[in-house]
């Protein structure tokens, strides 16, 4: 289980209680945090699942696999912090992790 | 339109779950009821020949929302329960069992129904369809090393199962009607591609295979072709596509062609009534406003945009390229645009390094693109299209150079000339 923090671009956050084994993708969309769309269900097939991983934490997320980067080069506003959440599966270690959100997925 | 304060929307899927999802997340306060015949709650179709069949993902994982979430946001889910008859004088849409609820806007998700073995023998235990996970749970147990899989049917649908069954240790014959895989959805090269890939992995083929009977007493023991052939089978998959569900529709003297017919706002022939996802056809912007019906995640959670905002009386969204994917082993399969039409293709990168493009042209004009495991093709691809602009053949044929730079270049000379 891993407490994650979503940051709206308009600053609003949400406080996920996210299970093991699941992704940070996926804790976002059963709980309906707006401003990740996720149309692929999580299959790495859209681009639509776009965060900002806080800086803290780049080192515990990991890197993105070349698939996931070569995808993250078309999403909107990308960063050296961006990843698709669908990609990263929450473990303990990400408890407390924080994310920010993009202004839009398309 | 009046004032809508009670909307139902009729079909559960991802089409009919994202129009209440986002009717409320857009501020809409009334009544939301949403009608499906499943048991489950609204998810995902797509992992049903994927994942959940292979065991990967439970269906919590594959259920879009928890089914909690609809009692939280106040939308009424009636669940295995039928809608059999629209009222458009009265507005009303009566249920199996003679309830009756009313609507000021009602939004048909009805999907699409799994098309069924013309055949003697068809309802022999061990022949399934693939649509629902009640279909998926049906079958799962068949699904051991060893057993002989006959899928009849060679498109998107019975190429993932095949890929799955595969992996799991079943023997795999497809039997097709056409000369060629995918022959309906993809260009003959591409099918090529896929019927190497599949064959390498020790599937059988039989082309131009016209199933005749089911053999079976009480279970399915194979299937009879018409050239008198029989391949044994412990169990039959039946992926020849579907049919649109649109009795509900028809029945109330709504306009149907490929589908139950709407404009771009998702409209039916009755303006309080919209029609989303497989069920329905509706203008293509991106290719001259053509009529086409799509069977895709990206039409579900489109259509469903457009209806929820123009109930909410805002602008519905941009609409995208249309797009799709397929997983097969370790292949994905990335399609964004409509091929239909194409005159000429060009290839990106080579089919032996098992990741490479080919796009499709009607004359200069870049109209899809199919990826293998090339995901900046397909979504620089997707990105053109969406703005009408294209890339000569010969540059994109130069694999050398990124997608990334080609379609910064597009766009560049495209802003110089506005």
């Amino acid at each position: 289980m891993a407490k994650i923090t979503y940051i709206e671009a308009s600053g609003k956050e949400h406080v996920i209680d996210a299970p093991n084994g699941q992704t940070v993708m996926e804790a976002a969309v059963k709980h309906a945090v707006p401003g990740i769309d996720a149309d692929c269900g999580g299959a790495c097939a859209c681009a639509t699942c776009h965060v900002y991983v806080d800086p803290d934490w780049l080192g515990k997320t990991g890197e993105p696999g070349s698939m996931e980067q070569s995808m993250l080069d078309f999403a909107n506003d990308v960063e050296t912090n961006s990843r698709l959440s669908c990609q990263i599966k929450v473990s303990d270690a990400l408890d407390g992790l924080v994310v920010r959100l993009p202004k839009s997925q398309h | 339109m009046d004032e809508i304060r009670r909307v139902i929307i009729i079909g559960a899927g991802q089409a009919g779950g994202e129009t209440a999802q986002r009717l409320r997340q857009g501020g809409f306060t009334g009544e939301i009821t949403l009608i499906g015949e499943e048991p489950h709650a609204p998810y995902q179709r797509p992992p049903l020949s994927k994942q959940y069949l292979s065991g990967e993902l439970p269906m919590e994982r594959v259920l879009l929302r928890p089914p909690e979430v609809y009692t939280h946001e106040n939308i009424a889910w009636l669940k295995s329960t039928r809608a059999v008859w629209i009222d458009r004088t009265n507005r009303r849409v009566r249920l199996e069992g003679g309830r009756e609820l009313s609507y000021d806007a009602l939004v048909l998700a009805t999907g699409a129904r799994p098309r069924k073995l013309p055949l003697a023998g068809a309802d022999l235990a061990g022949v399934h369809v693939l649509r629902t996970a009640g279909d998926v749970d049906a079958m799962r147990a068949a699904f051991v090393p060893g057993a002989k899989l006959v899928v009849v049917g060679a498109g998107y649908i019975g190429l993932e199962v095949t890929a799955v069954a595969r992996k799991l240790g079943l023997d795999v014959t497809v039997v097709e009607s056409a000369v060629r895989p995918l022959a309906r959805v993809t260009s003959p090269e591409m099918a090529g591609f896929f019927l190497d890939e599949h064959t390498s992995k020790g599937v059988r083929f039989v082309l131009g295979g016209q199933c005749a009977l089911i053999k079976g007493v009480d279970r399915v023991r194979g299937v009879g072709l018409d050239d008198g052939q029989e391949v044994a089978a412990d169990i039959v998959i039946a992926g020849i596509g579907v049919t649109p569900d649109v009795a509900l529709a028809q029945h109330s003297g709504l306009t149907i062609g490929n589908g139950i017919v709407t404009d771009r706002q998702c409209r039916t022939s009755d303006p309080a009534i919209f029609a989303i996802g497989d069920c329905a056809s509706r203008p293509m912007v991106h290719y001259d406003n053509r009529v086409e019906r799509l069977e895709s995640v990206h039409n579900a959670i489109e259509g469903a945009k457009i209806a929820a905002a123009t109930i909410l009386g805002q602008a519905p969204p941009a609409e995208e390229t249309p797009w799709f994917w397929s997983d097969q082993y370790d292949l994905k399969l990335q399609i964004a645009g409509l091929f239909g039409g194409y005159d000429h293709t060009v290839l990106r990168g080579s089919m032996a390094d098992r990741a490479f493009a080919m796009f499709y042209y009607k004359g200069e004009r870049l109209i899809a693109v199919d990826a293998i495991n090339k995901p900046a093709e397909f979504l620089g691809t997707k990105m053109l299209i969406a703005k009408g602009l294209s890339i000569a053949p010969d540059i994109l044929a130069d694999a050398s150079r990124p997608m990334k730079e080609l379609v910064a270049e597009a766009q560049k000379t495209a802003s110089q000339k506005t």
